[in-house]
């Protein structure tokens, strides 16, 4: 394995393993706060049981996460010194924002997770809105670092050094509010939706009763909100891409030719040899209104970039797909929770919408492994958009397989593991779900 | 408005205080581990369990110290980050994996159910990589001190013309498989050691098992001071430049008179019993090493390479770095007082010195 394979490999390795947590401690806390909101105001002993249960999920969760993370800060001067010795001061500023939200974050949670006992209810429920504010401040200035390296901003090129360095403007960098907003609401959508789809799965399985219908509704509330409104945060995404990052819009649609009224490509497979991409179904002029609004503006493709310049086609055109099927999927099952809802009818009496949230489950964190292959696949082969190359940025240091190998190996095992605590932790049912179980609805559940 | 030749300082500074604050907090959280696995007699199972419960409310707060030093290191001082990054490239990889084994194995044993077996397997994953984490930390400070990393440009020379040979050993083992980081690394050890050990007889009100961790705390303590002097009297041949100038300065010897004073302080107070001085001092001592290592290589940040004003990003950088430290101080300051009052505060009237059995 070539150098530089390797050392994408594991970047690519160790952000996929870290996202899965940093999505659920932004997440995951809104939803315990939610539940200890409901049981401070009805004292029915389920909803403690769930915020306890939902604390302890965050517990593991958060411990792995911040471990990841921790490697990942390592891992960027590990496998990439030229791009840290280049961004740097640039990237400084919101790399220490979001190391002091982490900080709150981890001295909260400290405080929610042992602290039932110690502190009294009120400031025992502060402690988790605080850990959910910071959680979400954390992913905005982590996401911010990143945009930065889609449109890097606040510094002028001599000789290859970057002088007249403004972090500020670096900040105010065009992706940056775009992919911010793209990513908290996916992470509320994606950790809602996976809680609900394992309750949904349960009561399924005939394991109806309160525990599980409470969880159903909390975890929808938080989802279906998101999931409406990530498909027009998804809007705007693509216009900055068009407007920032033209080469990598024509990637992900598949557009080989610039033209003038371009069609929106539904699936397909982008064939490089052939200058086409086949077997999709062209929504004529969809992708030109899409982009700019204008179903006759002019979308550039990629004969207007010189080909050593266009990302990896296929996993960026066949991951945006799967990134926008799935987030319409989500959509649409969040407008039917509403609908339900207005109607007053009962979510977990139709066995048709618990499967769909069911299948929901895994499929949002897969949007986000999706939407982030997006990103950065579709950003090479720079590491700096534009301005630095992946290939210079690299350690010099020879045999990376040997590092790659070992933490995948490492991030496999905890994966396992992880997986098979949080089954442990939600299989079983509490006491306190003997009582009979209520309807679910979103409006039940508002805090 | 602060002007260039100070503001670099600062941030260094500021760095160290960061530095100091993940060896003083999460440097007992490692030390835990250390009893963890040296938990021996019958009550083996509940200093096991003091250990954890002392650890698990501030342990993640604690490591993000370590956090906040690699922030400041890559915006403030990039190239320096870059170059250690590249440099010991095996030794930092080997510390992640210890610390990523570390916290996993710790909330996977807290959570993993109550069968005696599995609680025993992961303890022990995360008292050993407890252990080997801090030793690969320390391995990594002693090979920057020592100033042998090469440079990065000794690479892409493909050997020939590196000064110590090109190959891969030359470059990314043998800089820090040496005698002196390998003891700086038994030092962090120790110390970690030593403070987990004097901090634990103040969680407990059991006074036969805070005498347990009296007892480990005197002998952790003497095998910090044995191996902290070995350490002093290597640094001569190996690492020289350090060495004279650490003797050549006044300020290094008024640092090392307060660590031997801090050093005696804790042994005297666990001696007779007063725990909180005990706790005082063990934290200052381990400040004072710390303090000592940078005020030893001072000006340099990677002796024999880079100084801190050569390795420092530029003004507008450092200021704004500043000013997000200064914000972040308000927020967080606050905010750790409270977790630790919430969990640490209570004690303090139990452990009065005259509880002996």
């Amino acid at each position: 394995m070539p150098d530089l394979l390797a050392a994408r490999s594991q970047m690519a390795m160790s952000l996929a393993f870290h996202i899965i947590f940093a999505v659920v401690g932004i997440g995951m806390p809104v939803l315990m706060v939610v539940a200890e909101a409901r049981w401070l105001h009805t004292g029915e002993g389920v909803y403690l049981d769930l915020a306890k249960r939902w604390a302890t999920g965050s517990a593991i969760l958060f411990a792995v996460g911040a471990v990841s993370g921790t490697v990942l800060s390592f891992e960027l001067g590990l496998l990439w010194p030229g791009f840290m010795a280049f961004a740097g001061p640039l990237v400084g500023m919101p790399f220490s924002l979001e190391g002091f939200a982490f900080f709150t974050e981890a001295i909260f949670l400290g405080v929610y997770l042992h602290g039932w006992d110690r502190v009294r209810p009120r400031a025992h429920m502060a402690a988790g809105v605080l850990v959910a504010v910071s959680g979400a401040m954390s992913a905005v200035f982590v996401v911010i670092a990143n945009a930065w390296m889609n449109t890097p901003r606040g510094f002028t090129l001599v000789d290859g050094h970057p002088t007249r360095i403004d972090p500020i403007a670096a900040m105010m960098t065009p992706a940056a509010l775009p992919q911010t907003l793209h990513m908290v609401l996916a992470a509320y959508a994606a950790t809602g939706f996976a809680v609900a789809g394992v309750h949904a799965f349960l009561i399924l399985r005939g394991r109806d009763n309160v525990f599980h219908r409470r969880a159903l509704g909390i975890a929808l509330l938080v989802a279906a909100p998101a999931a409406i409104l990530q498909p027009f945060s998804g809007d705007l995404s693509a216009r900055y891409v068009a407007q920032w990052q033209p080469v990598k819009l024509a990637a992900m649609e598949g557009q080989f030719r610039s033209q003038r009224g371009a069609p929106l490509r539904v699936g397909g497979w982008p064939d490089r040899d052939a200058r086409t991409t086949r077997h999709a179904i062209e929504i004529p002029h969809g992708l030109s209104l899409l982009a700019f609004h204008d179903p006759n503006a002019e979308v550039r493709g990629l004969d207007a970039f010189p080909e050593d310049q266009w990302p990896p086609l296929r996993p960026v055109h066949v991951a945006f797909q799967v990134m926008v099927a799935i987030g319409s999927f989500l959509a649409l099952v969040s407008l039917a929770a509403v609908w339900l809802t207005l109607r007053r009818r009962d979510i977990a009496s139709r066995r048709w919408m618990l499967a769909a949230i069911a299948l929901g489950g895994p499929m949002g964190f897969l949007a986000v492994e999706a939407g982030w292959t997006v990103t950065e696949v579709g950003r090479q082969p720079w590491i700096i958009y534009g301005v630095t190359r992946t290939a210079d940025a690299v350690t010099p240091m020879p045999g990376l397989v040997v590092p790659f190998l070992g933490f995948t190996l490492l991030y496999l095992l905890l994966s396992v593991i992880v997986v098979w605590l949080l089954a442990r932790q939600f299989g079983q049912s509490p006491e306190s779900s003997d009582a009979a179980p209520p309807a679910v609805s979103l409006a039940t559940e508002m805090p | 408005m602060i002007g260039t030749p100070l503001l670099p300082l600062i941030l260094a500074g500021l760095m160290l205080v960061a530095l100091i604050g993940y060896v003083v907090l999460a440097g007992a959280d490692f030390g835990g581990g250390v009893w963890d696995l040296l938990a021996s007699g019958p009550r083996r199972d509940a200093q096991r369990a003091l250990i954890a419960e002392a650890i698990a409310p501030v342990w993640e707060a604690n490591h993000v110290w370590l956090v906040v030093v690699v922030v400041i290191l890559f915006s403030s001082f990039p190239r320096v980050y870059s170059e250690i990054a590249t440099m010991l490239h095996v030794p930092l990889s080997l510390m992640l994996a210890g610390i990523v084994l570390r916290g996993s194995a710790f909330v996977f044993r807290a959570y993993g159910g109550d069968q005696r077996a599995s609680r025993l397997r992961w303890g022990r994953l995360f008292a050993i990589s407890s252990v080997v984490t801090p030793v690969l930390l320390g391995v990594s400070v002693g090979a920057i001190a020592s100033g042998e990393l090469a440079s990065p440009a000794a690479i892409a020379s493909g050997g020939g013309g590196a000064p110590r040979g090109g190959s891969f050993a030359a470059l990314f083992i043998f800089p820090w498989l040496r005698l002196f980081p390998l003891g700086v690394g038994l030092l962090a050890l120790a110390t970690f050691a030593m403070l987990a050990a004097v901090y634990l007889t103040l969680e407990t009100d059991d006074a036969v098992l805070r005498e347990d961790f009296r007892r480990r705390a005197l002998m952790a303590g003497a095998a910090h001071a044995v191996v902290a002097a070995l350490v002093l009297i290597i640094a001569r041949s190996e690492a020289p430049a350090m060495w004279l100038r650490f003797w050549s300065r006044p300020a290094s010897l008024a640092v090392l008179a307060a660590g031997v004073l801090a050093g005696a302080g804790v042994l005297g107070a666990l001696v007779t019993r007063r725990w909180v001085w005990a706790r005082f001092a063990a934290a200052a001592e381990a400040a004072l090493i710390v303090f000592g290592w940078a005020l030893a290589q001072y000006p340099e940040m990677l002796p024999g390479r880079l100084t801190i004003a050569a390795a420092a990003a530029p003004d507008a950088t450092l200021r704004l770095i500043l000013g997000v430290l200064a914000a972040g101080t308000v927020v967080l300051l606050p905010s750790l007082l409270y977790l630790f009052r919430v969990f640490k505060g209570e004690r303090q009237q139990g452990a009065r010195p005259d509880v002996a059995h």
